[in-house]
């Protein structure tokens, strides 16, 4: 294998497994602070226990995070020299403002979080939950401001070796960024209700901790349902239209529309084939993709065949199901959460175990929404490193042998794969434990 | 004097930081056998760092965006150049944060012994690669013409090209770390736990000091001989003296301070000690982030800095961010307890 392909497989796999666990500690540092909240200045003692539960979890997530967290800042130097050397003048003012700002707030307030219930008064545990949410969701906004930039360059200027940074408000302040923020932010408030109602489930259908459980269930519900409504629109349609105004080779390869129509269809299912451009097989809802991006019901959607080859999207079929399976997902969980609410407001939900096992099942699914959705975003922007200014090809460390990369490849696996199963082993068991005992 | 150099200086001290505040966690773990016999000891070493090692930690994390912020040719050269050491490093950083995090998560005879001996190999030997790390950049690199370079992790071990990560003199920086490193945790146990741990760690710490000193000074006068740009830097500013003296001092200050039985003044003696030799390297090597050894050209301040309008603006946020992060810093171990007791 040549080492370019090795290099995008490390980080494709290093950054795919790390962002499993931010996910859910951006979301879940949100309902911690409503649940932190309600216990501080309400006195109410089932959000108490029910904080002190989610924070050990959290705590765990929290680690796995950080530990994962930390080779996706090495590698942008180990294994991508010439992105940084490239980049560095721009992207490495968001990189420093995440470490200042965001890295350094979370991690003094969890210390107090985690380890300060004896010594810190309730107040000063309450204000820290608040600042770990907001180191979290600061944390957020740079690495996403940093992504929106190789999305769509804005606030710089070229230079001999490589660009420099012309306007910081420009970059933090990026069109795409603005949309991208909310988009990322509401995926991850999504994974956290859905691990509050698939725990919540899971008890009352075993019937345990059932006063815990429906607290789970209606803040998982009340805060999901709100995210994942706001994930389509505004935020995903606003997504789509900066793709299509900024990236319109990205805009067709999503739909894998080879060709101008009037009138265009969105499918729902079908394989695309590059080599004879087309959809095999498809199943597909007539001018809606018209109807969704003009309003129109004959819009014209331009096509692939309106774009000069170098202006496809490298990684198309890549592109297309990354973003069908998260679109998909989240409709998915759009109905499954609708459904649930309305269960709750006619007062079924905590007798209906058709639905609580179908909240237990889609544990996974917004994981799965929120990793393909990242996958629509470094897919479609390939062949580009730094959009439209870096190919990817001319980014990787040339000092680096396919052989010293496959040796951290496989570390990595390795290491991850124990990760993995020593994760899956303590929230189990904090979750068989329930929140009915103490914690540490 | 531009922006670049400024942020040679800033740069320095934010890791001069981490080396002052993660050292006393990873040589506090690099000393566990030492200090801590049994399991009820060994959980309030671990407990007296619980709240605090992650924080100090970013301190890294944040020195290495502001590496990319202000020097990003050095990031990338660096970065890609050591890249089977920064692996191995890696691995052991995800190591230790797991043994920290989730030594108390279960209670079984198994599992606490062996995050124990986790902790303290990951920690004593990420003590051995950061000051292995530093000897590199003190002895500078094989670049070629671009001021790339690609190091095994040893060759012959002679310190001559070809060059390796390991050779005799990043090994004797990694024992100096080391040694430094082990003295500055035994003071942080002597300072903030009671009984029989703080008497071993003040045993420890009393017949470490001398040994640090020791390897210092074989340490200096090896970086004289393998580095001629240090002792150039003292000739031209003679002033730089004051920097390895001043160390020296805080050292004697510290075993002095730890004698009295003033804990807290011993360690942040021992602080004093590891920013006086961080600031020497820096003095040492300036106005270069990564001298040469080979054929190209070092990686200095003037051809390695970014934009001045990068530099410039990262001022207007560096400044409150970091005021922000002290603060932080003094709400959280101002909230820890005066001494950590085992229970």
């Amino acid at each position: 294998m040549d080492p370019e392909t090795l290099h995008r497989f490390q980080f494709g796999f290093t950054i795919t497994y790390h962002y499993l666990f931010p996910q859910l500690s951006m979301g879940l540092a949100l309902l911690l602070v409503l649940l932190k909240t309600r216990e501080r200045f309400f006195g109410d003692r089932e959000a108490a226990k029910a904080a002190a539960f989610w924070t050990r979890i959290f705590g765990i997530n929290f680690a796995f995070g950080v530990v994962t967290g930390i080779p996706m800042e090495f590698q942008f130097g180990t294994n991508w020299s010439r992105f940084a050397e490239y980049g560095g003048g721009v992207i490495g003012s968001t990189l420093a403002m995440e470490g200042v700002f965001a890295f350094f707030l979370e991690s003094a307030c969890l210390g107090l979080l985690l380890y300060g219930r004896k010594q810190a008064s309730a107040t000063l545990h309450w204000a820290s939950s608040l600042g770990v949410c907001l180191g979290a969701w600061l944390s957020g906004y740079f690495i996403t401001a940093t992504n929106s930039f190789m999305q769509h360059p804005v606030g710089y200027v070229a230079g001999g070796q490589g660009i420099s940074l012309s306007s910081l408000p420009d970059v933090l302040l990026n069109p795409w960024q603005l949309w991208a923020y909310p988009h990322v932010m509401l995926g991850a408030t999504l994974t956290g209700c859905m691990v509050l109602c698939a725990t919540g489930a899971y008890y009352l259908l075993t019937r345990r901790h059932q006063a815990q459980a429906q607290l789970y269930l209606r803040l998982g519900l009340g805060v999901g349902l709100a995210a994942a409504l706001g994930l389509a629109v505004p935020t995903g349609d606003g997504m789509a239209r900066q793709v299509l105004q900024h990236q319109p080779g990205t805009f067709a390869g999503m739909e894998a529309l080879f060709r101008t129509e009037r009138g265009a269809p969105v499918a729902l299912i079908g394989q695309p084939d590059v080599e004879k451009q087309r959809l095999d097989n498809p199943i597909e809802v007539p001018h809606l993709l018209s109807l969704l991006t003009y309003q129109r019901w004959d819009a014209e959607v331009k096509g692939l065949d309106q774009l000069p080859p170098e202006a496809w999207p490298s990684s198309l079929p890549l592109l297309y199901y990354g973003y069908h399976i998260m679109a998909g997902l989240g409709t998915l969980l759009i109905g499954l959460l609708g459904l649930g609410a309305l269960a709750l407001w006619r007062g079924r939900l905590w007798g209906s175990r058709l639905l609580l096992w179908g909240f237990l099942l889609a544990l996974p699914l917004p994981y799965i929404a929120n990793t393909f959705g990242w996958m629509t975003a470094e897919s479609g922007r390939q062949p580009w490193v730094i959009f439209g200014l870096l190919r990817t090809a001319d980014a990787s460390s040339l000092q680096v042998s396919s052989g010293n990369v496959l040796f951290s490849l496989l570390g990595f696996m390795g290491l991850y794969a124990l990760l993995s199963v020593l994760f899956l082993a303590l929230v189990s068991r904090e979750v068989e434990r329930g929140p009915e005992t103490e914690g540490y | 004097m531009g922006w670049g150099d400024l942020w040679y200086a800033l740069l320095g001290l934010m890791l001069a930081a981490y080396v002052a505040l993660d050292g006393f966690d990873l040589g506090a773990g690099a000393v566990l056998g030492l200090v801590a016999r049994g399991e009820k000891e060994r959980r309030l070493v671990i407990h007296s760092l619980g709240p605090v090692w992650d924080g100090n930690e970013v301190w890294l994390l944040a020195a290495g965006g502001v590496l990319v912020l202000a020097f990003p040719r050095v990031y990338a050269a660096a970065f890609a150049g050591f890249y089977l050491p920064l692996m191995l490093a890696l691995w052991l950083l995800v190591f230790r944060a797991l043994s920290i995090e989730l030594h108390h998560q279960v209670e079984h005879t198994l599992w606490r012994p062996f995050w124990d001996l986790a902790f303290s190999l990951s920690s004593g030997l990420l003590a051995v690669v950061l000051g292995a790390a530093l000897g590199n950049v003190v002895r500078g690199v094989d670049a070629d013409a671009d001021g790339r370079f690609f190091h095994a992790l040893f060759t012959d071990l002679s310190g001559d090209p070809p060059l390796g990560i390991l050779d005799w003199y990043t090994m004797l920086a990694g024992l100096c770390s080391l040694a430094a490193l082990g003295v500055h945790g035994s003071l942080w146990l002597n300072w903030k736990t009671t009984g029989t741990v703080q008497a071993r760690a003040a045993r420890a710490a009393r017949w470490l000091w001398p040994l640090a000193l020791l390897i210092f000074a074989a340490l200096s006068l090896a970086t004289f001989h393998v580095q001629p740009l240090v002792p150039l830097a003292l000739r031209i500013r003679p002033w730089g003296w004051a920097l390895p003296l001043g160390a020296l001092a805080a050292a004697g200050f510290s075993r002095w301070a730890l004698g009295r039985g003033r804990e807290g003044a011993a360690f942040a003696g021992s602080a004093a000690y590891l920013l006086g030799l961080l600031a020497s390297a820096a003095f040492g090597l300036y106005p270069a982030l990564l001298p040469s050894a080979g054929i190209g050209p070092a990686l200095t301040v003037a051809n390695s800095a970014s934009g001045d309008y990068a530099l410039r603006s990262a001022l207007y946020w560096w400044l409150p961010g970091m005021a922000l992060a002290a603060a932080y810093f003094v709400i959280l171990y101002r909230s820890l307890p005066p001494k950590f007791n085992e229970d």
